[in-house]
């Protein structure tokens, strides 16, 4: 069941934000220099470059360590897991965001680019989504069968 | 510059807004989509397209897939490791970032030779 948790907001300090924008920003600046330095075909490798990706793993660690130690236990190897969790969810992402190019190449030209970027986000979302709960109901009925 | 300032606070935007959405839903599993949203893309495509046309966005975009596709490769191999052997999360994310560049510049680079 998916759920919105606003309590999981308070677990995250300001530098860390602080970190997220500026990394963010820089990735953007990056890609956009790469563009134009090497074209775009170079430059559009960097539209899917893992930006913040290295960021939010290592914060799910840095909560979970910090949540066990306020019970007196070691959450390291927990933290670790979860961040692994995280990026399985990732890789399912990136089957979205692979879909989600597709479409603005393929859309661009031809048609409204505006319109297209917020089918192709949708999309993303619609088959991110799908494939995870694919996932997870496989993963629960391989589960169920080893029980 | 103050284009790169634009694509500064814009990319910064979007993908701390991205982070944010990953921070708020559980499980964690399904948080971690976002972090595969396409961030970047939505930052610049939209400013790519004013500045260079569609038919540049275009070129982009169809590279961006050998990206995503270098950063699903990139991606499993740091689960797989977290998973099997529990190393430290940040060292694993950076040190396998070659992992991505390798995938996607070689799948770029076999593709403009084949082409």
């Amino acid at each position: 069941m998916i759920e919105v948790n606003f309590s999981s907001l308070k677990a995250t300090k300001p530098s860390e934000y602080i970190v997220r924008f500026l990394f963010g920003g820089a990735c953007t600046v990056v890609a956009g220099l790469v563009a134009k330095r090497y074209g775009p075909t170079v430059g559009g490798l960097f539209l899917a470059f893992p930006a913040i990706f290295p960021a939010g793993a290592s914060l799910i660690e840095s909560h979970e360590k910090r949540r066990k130690a306020e019970f007196g236990f070691d959450g390291t190897i927990r933290g670790r897991a979860a961040a692994g969790v995280d990026s399985a969810g990732a890789s399912i992402g990136c089957i979205g965001l692979i879909v989600f190019a597709l479409i603005l190449w393929k859309g661009i030209p031809a048609h409204n680019a505006y319109g297209i970027i917020s089918g192709a986000t949708f999309i993303w979302m619609l088959v991110s989504t799908t494939l995870w709960a694919v996932r997870k109901r496989h993963l629960l009925h391989r589960r169920k069968r080893h029980l | 510059m103050s284009e790169l300032v634009v694509r500064f606070l814009i990319g910064g935007t979007v993908v701390s807004l991205f982070a944010l959405l990953g921070d708020l839903l559980r499980p964690k599993s399904f948080a971690g989509l976002f972090g595969a949203a396409p961030s970047i893309a939505l930052a610049t495509i939209g400013l790519t397209i004013a500045k260079n046309g569609s038919q540049y966005a275009a070129i982009e975009t169809r590279s961006m897939m050998l990206g995503a596709v270098g950063f699903f490769v990139y991606a499993s191999c740091v689960c797989w490791a977290l998973m099997r052997y529990k190393p430290a999360t940040l060292m694993t994310t950076i040190g396998f970032l070659p992992i991505w560049a390798g995938t996607s510049f070689g799948l770029w680079y076999w593709l403009a030779r084949s082409s």
